[in-house]
Protein backbone atom coordinates (compact mmCIF):
# COMPACT_ATOMS: atom_id res chain seq x y z
CA UNK A 1 0.00 0.00 0.00
CA UNK A 2 1.59 3.13 -1.18
CA UNK A 3 -0.64 5.87 0.10
CA UNK A 4 1.20 7.21 3.09
CA UNK A 5 -1.88 8.27 5.04
CA UNK A 6 -1.63 7.91 8.79
CA UNK A 7 -3.53 4.79 9.74
CA UNK A 8 -5.01 6.14 12.97
CA UNK A 9 -6.80 9.40 13.32
CA UNK A 10 -8.07 9.37 9.76
CA UNK A 11 -9.71 12.66 8.90
CA UNK A 12 -11.98 13.58 6.07
CA UNK A 13 -11.36 16.24 3.51
CA UNK A 14 -14.37 18.11 4.92
CA UNK A 15 -12.93 18.10 8.46
CA UNK A 16 -9.69 19.47 7.06
CA UNK A 17 -11.61 22.33 5.47
CA UNK A 18 -11.18 20.87 2.01
CA UNK A 19 -13.36 19.50 -0.73
CA UNK A 20 -12.29 16.78 -3.14
CA UNK A 21 -13.38 16.48 -6.75
CA UNK A 22 -15.18 13.14 -7.14
CA UNK A 23 -14.25 12.97 -10.77
CA UNK A 24 -10.49 13.47 -10.65
CA UNK A 25 -9.57 13.43 -6.95
CA UNK A 26 -8.08 16.94 -6.89
CA UNK A 27 -8.37 18.53 -3.43
CA UNK A 28 -9.53 22.15 -3.09
CA UNK A 29 -10.33 24.59 -0.29
CA UNK A 30 -13.90 24.07 0.95
CA UNK A 31 -15.32 27.17 -0.73
CA UNK A 32 -14.25 26.16 -4.24
CA UNK A 33 -17.16 25.40 -6.58
CA UNK A 34 -15.53 24.21 -9.81
CA UNK A 35 -12.59 21.82 -10.00
CA UNK A 36 -9.52 23.54 -11.35
CA UNK A 37 -8.27 20.33 -12.92
CA UNK A 38 -11.25 18.80 -14.67
CA UNK A 39 -13.84 21.56 -14.40
CA UNK A 40 -16.27 19.23 -12.66
CA UNK A 41 -18.71 20.52 -10.03
CA UNK A 42 -17.44 20.30 -6.48
CA UNK A 43 -19.68 19.27 -3.62
CA UNK A 44 -18.40 18.23 -0.24
CA UNK A 45 -21.61 16.24 0.21
CA UNK A 46 -24.53 15.89 -2.12
CA UNK A 47 -27.28 17.30 0.11
CA UNK A 48 -30.06 16.19 -2.20
CA UNK A 49 -28.57 12.75 -2.67
CA UNK A 50 -31.27 10.85 -0.78
CA UNK A 51 -34.09 12.78 -2.42
CA UNK A 52 -32.79 11.83 -5.85
CA UNK A 53 -32.20 8.24 -4.79
CA UNK A 54 -35.81 7.85 -3.60
CA UNK A 55 -37.21 9.50 -6.71
CA UNK A 56 -35.30 7.30 -9.17
CA UNK A 57 -35.87 4.22 -7.06
CA UNK A 58 -39.64 4.67 -6.92
CA UNK A 59 -39.71 5.32 -10.67
CA UNK A 60 -37.72 2.12 -11.18
CA UNK A 61 -40.07 0.09 -8.98
CA UNK A 62 -43.13 1.42 -10.78
CA UNK A 63 -41.68 0.57 -14.20
CA UNK A 64 -40.84 -2.93 -12.96
CA UNK A 65 -44.54 -3.78 -12.49
CA UNK A 66 -45.67 -3.59 -16.15
CA UNK A 67 -42.37 -5.21 -17.09
CA UNK A 68 -43.57 -8.34 -15.32
CA UNK A 69 -47.24 -8.18 -16.22
CA UNK A 70 -47.07 -7.55 -19.96
CA UNK A 71 -45.38 -9.76 -22.57
CA UNK A 72 -41.70 -9.38 -23.32
CA UNK A 73 -41.79 -11.43 -26.53
CA UNK A 74 -44.52 -11.96 -29.13
CA UNK A 75 -43.85 -15.17 -31.03
CA UNK A 76 -45.87 -16.32 -34.00
CA UNK A 77 -45.24 -19.54 -35.89
CA UNK A 78 -47.22 -21.40 -38.56
CA UNK A 79 -49.40 -23.05 -35.99
CA UNK A 80 -49.64 -20.68 -33.07
CA UNK A 81 -49.18 -17.23 -31.65
CA UNK A 82 -47.80 -16.88 -28.18
CA UNK A 83 -46.75 -14.20 -25.77
CA UNK A 84 -44.25 -14.68 -23.01
CA UNK A 85 -43.51 -12.60 -19.96
CA UNK A 86 -40.18 -12.50 -18.12
CA UNK A 87 -41.16 -15.38 -15.85
CA UNK A 88 -42.82 -17.19 -18.78
CA UNK A 89 -39.52 -17.04 -20.67
CA UNK A 90 -37.66 -18.56 -17.76
CA UNK A 91 -40.24 -21.35 -17.45
CA UNK A 92 -39.93 -22.08 -21.19
CA UNK A 93 -36.16 -22.37 -20.89
CA UNK A 94 -36.55 -24.79 -18.00
CA UNK A 95 -38.95 -26.86 -20.11
CA UNK A 96 -36.33 -27.05 -22.89
CA UNK A 97 -33.95 -28.30 -20.23
CA UNK A 98 -31.61 -25.31 -20.51
CA UNK A 99 -31.20 -24.92 -16.77
CA UNK A 100 -28.05 -22.81 -16.97
CA UNK A 101 -29.55 -20.23 -19.30
CA UNK A 102 -32.80 -20.19 -17.35
CA UNK A 103 -30.76 -19.43 -14.25
CA UNK A 104 -28.91 -16.56 -16.00
CA UNK A 105 -32.17 -14.98 -17.18
CA UNK A 106 -33.83 -15.47 -13.79
CA UNK A 107 -30.89 -13.95 -11.94
CA UNK A 108 -30.56 -11.01 -14.35
CA UNK A 109 -34.25 -10.19 -14.68
CA UNK A 110 -35.70 -11.06 -11.28
CA UNK A 111 -33.09 -11.53 -8.58
CA UNK A 112 -30.82 -8.60 -9.50
CA UNK A 113 -33.60 -6.00 -9.89
CA UNK A 114 -35.43 -7.07 -6.74
CA UNK A 115 -32.18 -7.40 -4.79
CA UNK A 116 -31.23 -3.92 -5.97
CA UNK A 117 -34.52 -2.41 -4.83
CA UNK A 118 -34.04 -3.94 -1.37
CA UNK A 119 -30.38 -2.92 -1.15
CA UNK A 120 -31.03 0.70 -2.15
CA UNK A 121 -33.97 1.02 0.27
CA UNK A 122 -31.76 -0.36 3.04
CA UNK A 123 -28.86 1.97 2.17
CA UNK A 124 -31.07 5.05 1.99
CA UNK A 125 -32.92 4.24 5.23
CA UNK A 126 -29.74 3.51 7.16
CA UNK A 127 -28.21 6.82 6.05
CA UNK A 128 -31.39 8.68 7.00
CA UNK A 129 -31.27 7.14 10.47
CA UNK A 130 -27.55 8.01 10.74
CA UNK A 131 -26.86 4.38 11.55
CA UNK A 132 -23.27 3.55 12.47
CA UNK A 133 -23.69 -0.21 12.21
CA UNK A 134 -22.14 -2.33 9.44
CA UNK A 135 -20.50 0.56 7.62
CA UNK A 136 -18.07 -1.71 5.79
CA UNK A 137 -20.83 -4.11 4.80
CA UNK A 138 -23.05 -1.27 3.60
CA UNK A 139 -20.25 0.21 1.58
CA UNK A 140 -19.67 -3.23 0.03
CA UNK A 141 -23.40 -3.48 -0.73
CA UNK A 142 -23.24 -0.09 -2.45
CA UNK A 143 -20.30 -1.21 -4.58
CA UNK A 144 -22.06 -4.44 -5.55
CA UNK A 145 -25.25 -2.55 -6.48
CA UNK A 146 -23.28 -0.10 -8.63
CA UNK A 147 -21.40 -2.92 -10.34
CA UNK A 148 -24.16 -5.43 -10.92
CA UNK A 149 -27.16 -3.26 -11.81
CA UNK A 150 -26.28 -2.90 -15.47
CA UNK A 151 -26.37 -6.67 -15.95
CA UNK A 152 -30.15 -6.69 -15.75
CA UNK A 153 -30.12 -5.37 -19.30
CA UNK A 154 -29.41 -8.92 -20.55
CA UNK A 155 -33.08 -9.67 -21.13
CA UNK A 156 -33.61 -6.50 -23.16
CA UNK A 157 -30.73 -7.45 -25.42
CA UNK A 158 -32.07 -11.01 -25.73
CA UNK A 159 -35.36 -9.58 -26.96
CA UNK A 160 -33.52 -7.24 -29.37
CA UNK A 161 -31.44 -9.95 -30.97
CA UNK A 162 -34.30 -12.48 -31.11
CA UNK A 163 -36.65 -10.06 -32.79
CA UNK A 164 -33.99 -9.07 -35.32
CA UNK A 165 -33.00 -12.64 -36.06
CA UNK A 166 -36.28 -14.49 -36.13
CA UNK A 167 -38.06 -12.77 -39.00
CA UNK A 168 -38.91 -15.70 -41.28
CA UNK A 169 -42.13 -14.41 -42.82
CA UNK A 170 -44.77 -17.02 -42.30
CA UNK A 171 -42.76 -19.72 -40.57
CA UNK A 172 -41.77 -17.85 -37.47
CA UNK A 173 -41.47 -14.28 -36.31
CA UNK A 174 -40.57 -12.83 -32.95
CA UNK A 175 -41.41 -9.25 -32.00
CA UNK A 176 -40.71 -7.24 -28.86
CA UNK A 177 -43.53 -6.68 -26.39
CA UNK A 178 -44.24 -3.55 -24.38
CA UNK A 179 -42.61 -5.10 -21.29
CA UNK A 180 -39.20 -4.78 -22.95
CA UNK A 181 -39.56 -1.02 -22.87
CA UNK A 182 -40.72 -0.83 -19.26
CA UNK A 183 -38.06 -3.27 -18.14
CA UNK A 184 -35.32 -1.21 -19.81
CA UNK A 185 -36.69 1.92 -18.13
CA UNK A 186 -36.74 0.17 -14.76
CA UNK A 187 -33.07 -0.80 -15.14
CA UNK A 188 -32.07 2.72 -16.23
CA UNK A 189 -33.97 4.33 -13.34
CA UNK A 190 -32.41 2.06 -10.72
CA UNK A 191 -28.94 2.66 -12.21
CA UNK A 192 -29.56 6.39 -11.81
CA UNK A 193 -30.75 5.79 -8.24
CA UNK A 194 -27.51 3.98 -7.42
CA UNK A 195 -25.44 6.73 -9.04
CA UNK A 196 -27.29 9.44 -7.12
CA UNK A 197 -26.35 7.80 -3.82
CA UNK A 198 -23.46 9.65 -2.17
CA UNK A 199 -21.41 6.89 -0.48
CA UNK A 200 -19.66 9.44 1.71
CA UNK A 201 -22.90 9.71 3.69
CA UNK A 202 -22.47 6.12 4.95
CA UNK A 203 -19.24 7.10 6.66
CA UNK A 204 -20.42 10.46 7.95
CA UNK A 205 -22.71 9.05 10.65
CA UNK A 206 -20.05 8.56 13.30
CA UNK A 207 -17.92 11.49 12.29
CA UNK A 208 -17.79 14.40 14.66
CA UNK A 209 -19.21 17.22 12.60
CA UNK A 210 -22.92 17.94 12.71
CA UNK B 1 -8.71 31.23 2.87
CA UNK B 2 -6.36 31.68 -0.05
CA UNK B 3 -6.02 29.22 -2.85
CA UNK B 4 -2.62 27.98 -1.78
CA UNK B 5 -2.69 25.27 -4.39
CA UNK B 6 0.68 23.64 -3.90
CA UNK B 7 0.29 21.51 -0.77
CA UNK B 8 -3.24 20.52 -1.81
CA UNK B 9 -1.84 18.77 -4.86
CA UNK B 10 -0.15 16.24 -2.61
CA UNK B 11 -3.42 15.19 -1.00
CA UNK B 12 -5.91 12.61 -2.21
CA UNK B 13 -9.38 12.28 -0.80
CA UNK B 14 -11.23 9.00 -1.22
CA UNK B 15 -14.08 9.63 -3.65
CA UNK B 16 -16.37 7.27 -1.76
CA UNK B 17 -15.80 8.14 1.91
CA UNK B 18 -13.93 11.47 1.81
CA UNK B 19 -11.01 10.22 3.91
CA UNK B 20 -7.92 12.31 3.29
CA UNK B 21 -4.62 10.68 2.34
CA UNK B 22 -1.22 11.96 1.45
CA UNK B 23 -0.22 10.85 -2.05
CA UNK B 24 3.19 9.37 -2.61
CA UNK B 25 4.91 7.66 -5.51
CA UNK B 26 3.92 4.01 -5.82
CA UNK B 27 6.32 1.22 -6.75
CA UNK B 28 5.46 -0.51 -10.04
CA UNK B 29 2.43 -2.81 -10.05
CA UNK B 30 1.31 -1.61 -6.64
CA UNK B 31 -2.15 -0.49 -5.53
CA UNK B 32 -3.03 2.06 -2.91
CA UNK B 33 -6.25 1.45 -0.97
CA UNK B 34 -8.33 3.83 1.07
CA UNK B 35 -7.58 3.20 4.74
CA UNK B 36 -11.17 3.75 5.77
CA UNK B 37 -13.35 2.00 3.18
CA UNK B 38 -10.79 -0.01 1.26
CA UNK B 39 -11.47 1.01 -2.34
CA UNK B 40 -8.52 1.26 -4.71
CA UNK B 41 -7.33 4.86 -4.84
CA UNK B 42 -4.53 4.48 -7.35
CA UNK B 43 -2.55 1.85 -9.16
CA UNK B 44 0.79 2.03 -10.78
CA UNK B 45 1.51 0.02 -13.89
CA UNK B 46 4.53 0.65 -16.06
CA UNK B 47 3.67 2.00 -19.52
CA UNK B 48 -0.05 1.86 -18.72
CA UNK B 49 -0.74 4.89 -20.89
CA UNK B 50 0.72 3.34 -24.05
CA UNK B 51 -1.07 0.06 -23.36
CA UNK B 52 -4.40 1.79 -22.79
CA UNK B 53 -4.01 3.71 -26.03
CA UNK B 54 -3.09 0.67 -28.11
CA UNK B 55 -5.93 -1.39 -26.65
CA UNK B 56 -8.38 1.47 -27.28
CA UNK B 57 -7.27 1.72 -30.91
CA UNK B 58 -7.61 -2.05 -31.38
CA UNK B 59 -11.07 -2.06 -29.83
CA UNK B 60 -12.14 0.86 -32.00
CA UNK B 61 -11.14 -0.90 -35.23
CA UNK B 62 -12.76 -4.16 -34.14
CA UNK B 63 -15.95 -2.29 -33.25
CA UNK B 64 -16.11 -0.94 -36.81
CA UNK B 65 -15.77 -4.52 -38.06
CA UNK B 66 -18.41 -5.67 -35.58
CA UNK B 67 -21.03 -3.29 -36.94
CA UNK B 68 -20.20 -3.80 -40.63
CA UNK B 69 -20.11 -7.58 -41.03
CA UNK B 70 -22.98 -10.03 -40.63
CA UNK B 71 -23.48 -10.91 -37.00
CA UNK B 72 -25.73 -13.96 -37.09
CA UNK B 73 -27.60 -15.79 -39.82
CA UNK B 74 -30.66 -17.92 -39.38
CA UNK B 75 -31.87 -20.72 -41.67
CA UNK B 76 -35.14 -22.54 -41.32
CA UNK B 77 -37.38 -24.25 -43.83
CA UNK B 78 -35.57 -22.75 -46.83
CA UNK B 79 -35.82 -19.23 -45.46
CA UNK B 80 -32.75 -17.24 -44.63
CA UNK B 81 -32.23 -14.15 -42.48
CA UNK B 82 -28.91 -12.43 -41.90
CA UNK B 83 -28.65 -10.00 -39.02
CA UNK B 84 -26.07 -7.36 -38.30
CA UNK B 85 -25.68 -5.51 -35.01
CA UNK B 86 -27.51 -2.60 -36.61
CA UNK B 87 -30.50 -4.87 -37.33
CA UNK B 88 -30.60 -5.86 -33.69
CA UNK B 89 -30.95 -2.21 -32.83
CA UNK B 90 -33.61 -1.64 -35.47
CA UNK B 91 -35.68 -4.51 -34.08
CA UNK B 92 -37.32 -1.96 -31.82
CA UNK B 93 -37.94 0.63 -34.50
CA UNK B 94 -41.67 0.30 -34.81
CA UNK B 95 -43.96 2.55 -32.83
CA UNK B 96 -43.81 2.60 -29.06
CA UNK B 97 -40.49 0.79 -28.87
CA UNK B 98 -38.60 3.44 -30.82
CA UNK B 99 -37.01 5.04 -27.73
CA UNK B 100 -35.75 1.59 -26.84
CA UNK B 101 -34.06 1.31 -30.25
CA UNK B 102 -32.24 4.53 -29.57
CA UNK B 103 -31.23 3.39 -26.08
CA UNK B 104 -29.99 0.01 -27.30
CA UNK B 105 -28.02 1.69 -30.10
CA UNK B 106 -26.36 3.93 -27.52
CA UNK B 107 -25.64 1.15 -25.03
CA UNK B 108 -24.00 -1.27 -27.43
CA UNK B 109 -22.45 0.84 -30.21
CA UNK B 110 -22.54 4.62 -29.76
CA UNK B 111 -21.37 4.88 -26.14
CA UNK B 112 -18.58 2.29 -26.47
CA UNK B 113 -17.34 4.14 -29.59
CA UNK B 114 -17.61 7.52 -27.82
CA UNK B 115 -15.60 6.22 -24.87
CA UNK B 116 -12.92 4.79 -27.13
CA UNK B 117 -12.59 7.93 -29.26
CA UNK B 118 -12.50 10.17 -26.18
CA UNK B 119 -9.71 8.08 -24.67
CA UNK B 120 -7.72 8.03 -27.91
CA UNK B 121 -8.17 11.79 -28.23
CA UNK B 122 -7.14 12.51 -24.64
CA UNK B 123 -4.27 10.06 -24.26
CA UNK B 124 -2.78 10.07 -27.78
CA UNK B 125 -0.56 13.15 -27.32
CA UNK B 126 0.46 12.05 -23.80
CA UNK B 127 1.94 8.82 -25.10
CA UNK B 128 3.99 10.77 -27.64
CA UNK B 129 4.99 13.13 -24.81
CA UNK B 130 3.32 16.14 -26.39
CA UNK B 131 0.98 18.71 -24.89
CA UNK B 132 -2.58 17.44 -24.46
CA UNK B 133 -5.08 18.47 -27.11
CA UNK B 134 -7.65 21.10 -26.35
CA UNK B 135 -10.52 19.53 -24.45
CA UNK B 136 -8.48 16.47 -23.49
CA UNK B 137 -9.65 16.82 -19.89
CA UNK B 138 -13.31 17.05 -20.90
CA UNK B 139 -12.83 14.02 -23.13
CA UNK B 140 -11.28 11.90 -20.39
CA UNK B 141 -13.91 12.97 -17.85
CA UNK B 142 -16.60 12.00 -20.36
CA UNK B 143 -15.03 8.60 -21.03
CA UNK B 144 -15.07 7.84 -17.31
CA UNK B 145 -18.58 9.16 -16.74
CA UNK B 146 -19.94 6.98 -19.55
CA UNK B 147 -18.34 3.81 -18.21
CA UNK B 148 -21.44 2.31 -16.56
CA UNK B 149 -23.54 3.00 -19.66
CA UNK B 150 -21.32 1.11 -22.05
CA UNK B 151 -22.92 -2.33 -22.18
CA UNK B 152 -21.14 -4.26 -24.93
CA UNK B 153 -20.24 -7.09 -22.56
CA UNK B 154 -23.83 -7.44 -21.41
CA UNK B 155 -25.01 -7.53 -25.01
CA UNK B 156 -22.71 -10.45 -25.82
CA UNK B 157 -24.15 -12.45 -22.89
CA UNK B 158 -27.64 -11.54 -24.14
CA UNK B 159 -26.73 -12.84 -27.59
CA UNK B 160 -25.56 -16.13 -26.11
CA UNK B 161 -28.86 -16.53 -24.29
CA UNK B 162 -30.76 -15.70 -27.49
CA UNK B 163 -28.73 -18.27 -29.47
CA UNK B 164 -29.71 -21.02 -27.08
CA UNK B 165 -33.36 -19.99 -27.23
CA UNK B 166 -33.37 -20.15 -31.05
CA UNK B 167 -31.23 -23.26 -31.35
CA UNK B 168 -34.24 -25.56 -31.19
CA UNK B 169 -36.17 -23.54 -33.77
CA UNK B 170 -33.65 -23.09 -36.56
CA UNK B 171 -30.02 -23.38 -37.63
CA UNK B 172 -27.97 -20.38 -36.56
CA UNK B 173 -24.60 -19.51 -38.08
CA UNK B 174 -22.24 -17.20 -36.24
CA UNK B 175 -20.75 -14.51 -38.47
CA UNK B 176 -17.40 -12.68 -38.30
CA UNK B 177 -18.97 -9.70 -36.56
CA UNK B 178 -19.83 -11.88 -33.57
CA UNK B 179 -16.15 -12.70 -33.00
CA UNK B 180 -15.15 -9.09 -33.61
CA UNK B 181 -17.69 -7.97 -31.01
CA UNK B 182 -16.47 -10.58 -28.53
CA UNK B 183 -12.96 -9.25 -29.15
CA UNK B 184 -14.09 -5.70 -28.40
CA UNK B 185 -15.53 -6.90 -25.08
CA UNK B 186 -12.35 -8.69 -23.98
CA UNK B 187 -10.10 -5.81 -25.01
CA UNK B 188 -12.32 -3.24 -23.30
CA UNK B 189 -12.17 -5.17 -20.03
CA UNK B 190 -8.36 -5.36 -20.24
CA UNK B 191 -8.16 -1.65 -21.06
CA UNK B 192 -10.48 -0.54 -18.25
CA UNK B 193 -8.46 -2.50 -15.72
CA UNK B 194 -5.39 -0.50 -16.69
CA UNK B 195 -7.08 2.86 -16.25
CA UNK B 196 -6.08 4.56 -13.01
CA UNK B 197 -7.95 7.85 -12.92
CA UNK B 198 -5.54 9.44 -10.51
CA UNK B 199 -2.43 8.72 -12.59
CA UNK B 200 -4.06 9.87 -15.82
CA UNK B 201 -5.18 13.16 -14.26
CA UNK B 202 -1.67 13.62 -12.88
CA UNK B 203 -0.20 12.91 -16.31
CA UNK B 204 -2.60 15.39 -17.95
CA UNK B 205 -1.53 17.99 -15.36
CA UNK B 206 2.14 17.33 -15.89
CA UNK B 207 1.89 17.46 -19.68
CA UNK B 208 0.09 20.80 -19.57
CA UNK B 209 2.53 22.45 -17.18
Amino acid sequence: MGSAGQSHGLITARDAGLVACQQCGQVHPLHARICKRCEGRLRSRDEESLQKVWAWLIAGMIAYIPANVYPMLLTSTLVERSESTIIGGVVELVEYGSWGIAAIVFIASVMIPVGKFIAIVYLALSVQRRSIANQHERHKAYEVVEFIGRWSMIDVFVVAILSALVQLDTIATINPGIAALSFALSVIFTMLAAQAFDARLIWDANRTRQ
Amino acid sequence: MTTDALPLDDLVACPQCDTLHRASALPDNARAHCQQCGIVLMTSQPAAMARILSLALTAFIMMIAAVSFPFLTLDAGGLHNATSVIDAVLAFNDGYAFPLAVAVAFFIVVIPLMRLSALIYALGPLVREKKPRQGARKAFALAERLRPWSMAEIFIVGVTVALIKVAGLAAVTIGPAFWAFAGVVVITVLKDQLICRYSIWEALDKATA
